[in-house]
């Protein structure tokens, strides 16, 4: 399908284009494309903050010994290291916490889905409009509470709750953590779980039920294709975590005994419960960029995309297999070894369709005529870190390696570069790839290159380090090592400043692009984008597709 | 990768023969000392590593290829084509075909280091094979196995975590009253200003007031459990790590092939002092662990760690393994 093969009718865009007020705009908002917006906002904020923990994580670990935290907690000399020691575990949980829940979730499903979905299936806006409304003021509401929790009692030892991102009891439980910090996380991520659950119905009912004459679930956009399985993911998983919070939350105000031994309770069972979750979690994080990364690939390349219906199952796929490979989390908690050795070949299994993922996006751009815009640097970019972060997963499946590795930086490593150069980076293709779209100007193409190239060098010497610290036995969650561990970790840190300077670099893109406020194209990228969001001008009309377009196109993106 | 390790890192840092603390500015995995690391080491170094080493070397040469051949200047002209159905069945069975291969071997691996050794079964086939006089049977064997000390049955030892030690149990080991050995091990160093600074003689954030102490050469059987909340037992030279779980007991065995000082560090997220509470474990003849056990049974803990501290460091622990080596030839 091509543009000149779908019907758009744009007489009427702009006769009925009369916006509300500022505030029934912004804080009452139905329309799909302000919320998306406003969910770009929020995990901009959201970011910064997360961003700035892991400064602090970097700034400490630069050098062996307690330092730099000591400056932000009270007390004096070993007191504040005392106190210090205490902070470094809740910085090290709310960095997890916000860049999973309050900046990558609601960045690629929040501001790109609800953007973007609706434009590309052909809809007018979201099937529930002001549920939409409600699912992102929950958000905010989950992300004050998180924030909370961190500025209240946790232990003897401080503010806060510091037992990690996966709140492991019984350290979640009164034994770890008797104040109320925990029960504020509890409610601020049931409540971020209920405004992704309405969010996930929202999409699922939208793209089943809204799309435009003629377009089939087989023609439908690679992204929305995306979006549509993480929310089925998320609608899934959330319950279960949702169960095991609550037992949590009873397990610690009521005497309950769900995770409690002395009561006849288990804590691995939380372990489960929590993985049955995080582990579709972590593709509910990666397959909206996937869809985002397809789009750009076949953009620029200006060629369709290779293998349409492989790429749609192979995302299929890794939803399916994502439900049913949670425990090699924990290899080490004491599993019967046959259940190790499933989860082994399950958890293998994943690769297959991670591998025609990338070898279609290689196999999109043979035998096109590559165009190195921005957005098609971070997508290639994305797809071979990607490679390197999938090739250690491998290693990882084999719980016989990953007793070595577990609970090293190893893992940090590798999860960081399928979410931190991975999903990150899908991101930022699509930030830039949707910029003229969503805001109708030009982004900053020389501090936008900038910002690319140190943030692929910075977070490449940031992490790729990290794998040798892991090999040798550095442990996660360490405030300080031993000084065998010295050397990489300060040249991790110095990639950290290498990243921080890119940031910097698209801070300054974006306020560059604001003041020049270059006009934007309906389509800047020319023959290459080919999906129903290029016919609209941009910005598009508050109100699109009054007329619904026709796709009468064969194939699918 | 070892090989690689060795060479670029020989010119950088004098490593000692055997390490058993980690090595500044390494790239690979600590020095194994018991058969389950040796499988573990061979295995990610030799095999997954070549493998991930040649999917990411071919991934990148793929995107150079279209990078360099396909861009706007070398390609004006797009082509159309988006199906090839033989290269989609290749690109799916081909790497299906390579994770078999590396599930083929991961599960030996697995199960050799899951399942404590029956030890019985090690001592009766040994027998068998040499009484075939099926030598080459018998190396086989013993690479993986040792029937000597097998004849000796598992040493047990419970390990306990705390908030933030670790409290180790020898069962084999009682007093006359039929209590067995039990003590804490505490960290040296907790990252406060009165901290030891005797660094060379107990390296930062590793060394223990008491380590724990156990024969060379010698089958140990160890269950984790905890007291609070939940830590890890791991030795990366040993290649072991097991959860410590409040309510739970879990097992794991080893058996070390060096004389020398290992250590390791809680690897499980366990509160405040989680950076703080490390493993020592001295390795040692079975007469100075007789020795060790006599002295902790009469309470002088201190005299008991001396007699065990003199392999204090690498270099003599190294040393001390070639004179026991000599010492047996002789």
């Amino acid at each position: 399908m091509s543009m000149d093969e779908v019907a758009v009718d744009h007489h009427d865009d702009h006769a009925h284009d009369h916006t509300p007020g500022f505030i029934a705009r912004w804080f009452f908002s139905t329309n799909h494309k302000d919320i998306g917006t406003l969910y770009l906002i929020f995990a901009l904020i959201a970011g910064v903050i997360g961003y700035s923990l892991s400064g602090l994580i970097r700034w400490e670990l630069a050098e062996p010994g307690i330092g730099v935290l000591t400056k932000f907690v009270s007390g004096e000399g070993d007191v504040a290291i005392q106190n210090a020691k205490h902070f470094y575990n809740v910085v090290i949980t709310y960095h997890g916490l916000i860049m999973i829940f309050f900046m990558v979730m609601p960045a690629l499903i929040g501001g790109f889905g609800n953007w973007f979905v609706p434009l590309m299936i052909g809809a007018p806006d979201m099937a529930f409009p002001r549920m939409n409304n409600i699912s992102f003021w929950l958000t905010v509401a989950a992300f004050v509470l998180a924030c909370i929790s961190m500025l209240v009692p946790g232990t003897a030892a401080g503010n806060g709750f510091g037992g990690g991102w996966v709140l492991y009891p019984p350290l979640s439980g009164t034994t770890g953590h008797p104040g109320p910090a925990m029960d504020i996380l509890i409610l601020s991520l049931h409540t971020a779980g209920i405004a992704s659950i309405l969010g996930a119905i929202n999409f699922i009912v939208t793209i089943l039920n809204m799309r435009a004459p003629g377009m089939t679930m087989h023609k439908m956009p690679l992204f929305a294709w995306g979006v549509l399985i993480t929310a089925v993911l998320l609608l899934l998983s959330l319950p279960v975590l949702a169960g095991a919070l609550t037992m949590l939350l009873t397990d610690r105000n009521f005497a309950t005994q769900f995770f409690v031994p002395g009561g006849g309770g288990d804590p691995i069972m939380f372990q489960h419960l929590f993985w049955f979750f995080g582990h579709p979690e972590v593709y509910i994080m990666i397959l909206p960029a996937f869809g985002i990364v397809s789009h750009i690939v076949s953009t620029f390349s200006k060629k369709p995309i290779f293998g349409y219906l492989g790429m749609a199952y192979a995302m299929v796929s890794i939803g399916v297999i994502g439900f049913v490979v949670w425990a090699h989390h924990m290899y080490t908690v004491g599993m019967d070894v046959d259940m190790k050795a499933y989860f082994v070949a399950a958890t293998m299994v994943i690769a297959v369709p991670t591998g025609i993922k990338i070898f279609s996006w290689i196999a999109t751009m043979w035998g096109g005529s590559i165009d190195f815009k921005l957005p098609m640097l971070w997508a290639i970019g994305f797809i071979f870190l990607f490679t390197l972060g999938g090739v250690t997963g491998v290693v990882l499946a084999n719980a016989g390696i990953d007793v070595q590795l577990h609970d090293t930086y190893y893992v940090v490593a590798h999860f960081h570069y399928v979410l931190s150069l991975g999903a990150v980076f899908g991101l930022f293709a699509g930030w830039y790839y949707w910029f003229e779209k969503m805001f109708g100007i030009k982004y900053n193409s020389f501090f936008g290159g900038l910002h690319f190239w140190l943030m692929f060098i910075g977070s490449n010497v940031l992490f790729f380090p990290q794998h040798f610290l892991g090999l040798q036995g550095m442990p996660r969650r360490y405030i300080d090592y031993a000084e065998g561990f010295q050397t990489w970790h300060m040249i991790s840190s110095i990639g950290y400043l290498i990243t921080l300077v890119a940031t910097l670099c698209f801070f300054i893109g974006l306020v560059a692009s604001l003041i020049a406020r270059k006009k934007g194209e309906a389509n800047p990228w020319g023959e290459g984008a080919t999906t129903l969001e290029w016919t609209l001008p941009s910005p598009p009309p508050f109100h699109q597709y009054n007329e619904l377009p026709e796709v009468t196109g064969e194939g699918g993106h | 990768m070892r090989h690689l390790l060795a060479t670029l890192c020989a010119s950088l840092i004098a490593a000692p023969a055997m390490a058993a603390l980690p090595q500044d500015g390494t790239i690979g995995m600590q020095p194994p000392v018991t058969r389950i690391a040796e499988r573990i080491q061979f295995f990610h170094d030799d095999v997954v590593f070549w493998i991930i080493a040649v999917i990411t070397a071919f991934v990148a040469l793929l995107l150079i290829w279209v990078i360099i051949r396909y861009n706007r200047k070398a390609n004006p002209v797009a082509s159309k084509f988006s199906h090839n159905t033989l290269i989609e069945v290749i690109w799916t069975v081909f790497p299906a075909l390579i994770l078999v291969a590396i599930a083929g071997l991961s599960f030996p691996n697995l199960y050799y280091q899951d399942v404590p050794p029956n030890l019985e079964k090690v001592q009766s086939d040994a027998a068998a094979l040499l009484a075939d006089g099926n030598t080459a049977g018998y190396e086989q064997l013993t690479k993986n196995y040792n029937p000597e000390a097998a004849a000796k049955g598992f040493l047990n030892i419970k390990v306990q975590g705390n908030q933030w030690n670790w409290t180790y149990t020898y069962a084999d080991v009682v007093d006359a009253d039929g209590y067995a050995l039990e003590f804490v091990s505490n960290p040296v160093h907790v990252g406060l200003s009165t901290d030891p600074t005797d660094y060379d003689e107990r390296p930062r954030n590793l060394a223990v007031d008491y380590p724990m102490v156990v024969p060379v050469n010698r089958y140990v059987r160890f269950y984790t459990a905890a007291a609070d909340v939940i830590h890890s037992f791991a030795v990366p030279a040993f290649g072991i790590k097991t959860d410590a779980v409040p309510g739970r007991l879990n097992e794991g065995w080893f058996l070390v092939k060096e004389q020398g000082v290992f250590y390791g560090q809680c690897s499980e997220l366990c509160g405040v002092n989680h950076a703080y509470m490390p493993i020592e474990v001295r390795v040692v003849s079975q007469a100075e662990y007789d020795a060790w056990a006599a002295l902790m049974l009469t309470g002088d803990y201190d005299a008991a760690a001396a007699s065990v501290r003199k392999i204090a460091s690498l270099d003599s622990a190294t040393q001390l393994a070639s004179n026991d080596n000599t010492a047996e030839k002789e």
